[in-house]
């Protein structure tokens, strides 16, 4: 392996693990107050990222400023997220709530089923690749490399600054308090006066949106086609399970476990990169069944 | 009683229609074979566990027979014998480590090993014929050279056998003692650790026996379809394989081949004129079963009091 394929292998890395980060922090959002796994999460990845691409097409097509190409994204991920979320919180999460929780699970992998194949009768089975804003942002050569700057720096910026909002969030304001008070005792704090109803509801919608945004992100860099959603959901549980549920910095680094060793399995074994994550996922909880930072429980008899 | 009655009619109906239609005899064998695997899937529903891969414990069967029938020359009984074997000597190896996991971690554990086992098998093309599968020539069966026909007769009333006989240890290991040790796992695993009872092993007993029924079903659907390819892993069939037990419903072992027949022949007929929405019809029968009959279609056959809610 030469310096260069290493150093690109790493960049690759990183820029895969911020998305995959913030699509994860949205998952285990979702997880930590509603103690349901939503595997729909993948499609709100590949939705938030095909409106981002048809975003880019109509921009490009309408001849508007191409001021508008990065906040398009954002605008895809605002729109399809709450869209979606609230529709799958209201429709079917809200219901399940005390389920068995293999009828939880079941309902969200039928809801992503569904949504899989809506996304196939509204954008077709041709892959998108609508790369107008990386372009834009053009290139800067690192140690003998030429590297996209949307890779590079917005990538991960926007990836930290999701992360430190969601903090902020969660730690000190009242909101983020009540959603942590959930997480820990859903009973409990309905009973200390929280509206677990109206915090879920938020909660999903913000989870959702990170979703979105993870997908609407990925578009400029990846293509997109039938199938990514699948490949998110399962990369982003990989990420989660290793961190341990709930653990929001812990996923961080997880998610740069996955990203670079996948990375690098493209330039090295390019057969072994799509079992990346589902072998490190085994290693891990081979391990340590909590994740590499959880606190263990309480067992609740 | 009405269950019996439902299996006697089953049983006919299966018989009859593959003398009837004769093109419809392989549907039929698809889902008798798909009925053994979805009866493994319920068994660790009954545990309250669900496994999102468990397609590959047919895979790996199905794999078994091809390997098996073009080295040597083997009858058919035994290939599916040696088959089934393999496939639970592989899922009781497996299961080592699975059974430490519960929920989510269950499921997608199961998964990830799956998912492995689909790129290993599409990947190395020059021993597993790649995505293209493997392909062998007609056994013997049970000492016999058989014609297509005959063959395909035979592989029915064996495939039916099968079903029966698997039903039937499917029920008596319900109403056992470990059975009911495995249902607790869903209700209260602590408790049954306060009895005694070592939940790791009940479970592993449990998913031994379900690799069991995969692989046997695994095993008669190779033989059945002449070729084995690596679909017959992927996540999609073991997904099948769960909707089909939430169709046919845990309460009974019938719940899995009931469920296999409808699914089977819906989808002979349905799919030519769903392509492409396939998936949204399967995902919202699903949340409708979910939501209106929980306890699916052996729930509605078995319908005697309604059980109690479990409530936050």
């Amino acid at each position: 392996m030469t310096t260069e394929m290493f150093l690109l292998a790493t960049l690759d890395g990183l820029s895969a693990a911020a998305l995959l980060f913030m699509v994860a922090l949205g998952l285990t959002l979702i997880f930590g107050v509603m103690g349901i796994l939503n595997v729909a999460h993948g499609s709100l990845y590949a939705i938030g990222g095909y409106a981002a691409a048809t975003f880019g097409l109509g921009i490009d097509k309408f001849g508007l400023s191409p001021a508008l190409y990065l906040p398009a994204l954002f605008v895809a991920a605002i729109l399809v997220g709450p869209l979606l979320g609230i529709t799958l919180e209201l429709g079917l999460l809200r219901r399940i709530l005390g389920k068995d929780h293999v009828l939880q699970l079941l309902v969200t992998f039928a809801a992503f089923m569904i949504l899989e194949d809506v996304q196939r009768l509204v954008w077709g089975t041709q892959p998108y690749f609508v790369s107008y804003v990386m372009t834009q942002f053009g290139n800067t050569e690192v140690l003998g490399i030429a590297y996209t700057n949307y890779q590079m720096i917005v990538l991960p910026v926007v990836a930290a600054v999701a992360y430190y909002i969601l903090r902020y969030f969660l730690t000190k304001t009242w909101l983020g308090r009540e959603v942590i008070a959930i997480t820990f005792h859903r009973e409990v704090a309905t009973a200390m006066g929280v509206n677990a109803k109206l915090v879920s509801l938020l909660t999903f919608i913000i989870g959702a949106t990170l979703g979105a945004l993870g997908g609407a992100l990925a578009s400029p860099s990846t293509s997109l086609m039938l199938g990514v959603g699948a490949d998110m959901i399962v990369q982003s549980f990989a990420v989660i399970a290793i961190a341990g549920l709930g653990q929001l910095g812990g996923a961080a680094l997880a998610a740069c476990l996955i990203g670079l060793s996948r990375s690098f399995a493209v330039y090295l074994m390019p057969e072994l990169a799509v079992l990346t994550p589902y072998l490190i996922m085994m290693l891990v909880l081979l391990v340590r069944p909590q994740g590499l930072f959880a606190v263990t429980s309480m067992r609740r008899v | 009683m009405s269950i019996r009655l439902v299996t006697v009619a089953l049983v006919l109906l299966a018989v009859v229609i593959s003398h009837l239609f004769p093109w419809l005899k392989t549907p039929v064998i698809f889902s008798l074979c798909n009925g053994l695997a979805v009866l493994g899937v319920i068994v660790l529903i009954r545990a309250g566990q669900v496994s999102f891969g468990h397609a590959m414990y047919s895979c790996v069967a199905g794999y078994a027979v091809v390997f098996l029938a073009r080295a040597y020359d083997l009858d058919g009984l035994l290939l599916i014998g040696i088959a089934t074997s393999v496939a639970t000597l592989f899922s009781a190896l497996l299961g080592l480590f699975i059974v430490r996991y519960r929920g989510i971690f269950f499921g997608m554990l199961n998964l990830a090993f799956s998912m492995v086992l689909y790129s290993i098998i599409s990947k190395f093309t020059t021993v597993t014929g790649g995505t293209d599968g493997l392909s062998f020539m007609r056994p013997r069966f049970g000492g016999l050279v058989l014609e297509r026909d005959a063959f395909e007769t035979m592989l029915l009333y064996v495939a039916l056998a099968a079903a029966l006989f698997c039903g039937i240890l499917a029920q008596r290991y319900f109403d056992s003692a470990p059975g009911q040790a495995l249902a607790a796992l869903k209700t209260n695993e602590t408790r049954l650790e306060y009895l005694g009872i070592s939940a790791k092993h009940v479970f592993w007993m449990g998913y031994l026996f379900s690799g069991f029924l995969a692989g046997l079903g695994g095993s008669l659907f190779a033989i059945a379809q002449g070729l084995v390819t690596p679909e017959m892993g992927y996540w999609v069939r073991s997904g099948e394989f769960v909707f089909i037990a939430i169709l046919g419903g845990s309460g009974h072992a019938i719940g899995a081949y009931l469920g296999a027949f409808i699914f089977e022949f819906v989808r002979f007929y349905a799919a030519a004129l769903l392509t492409g929405a396939w998936q949204l019809v399967l995902g919202s029968v699903l949340i409708f079963i979910i939501f209106m009959a929980p306890m699916g279609l052996v729930g509605i056959l078995m319908r005697r009091r309604k059980p109690i809610r479990k409530k936050y």
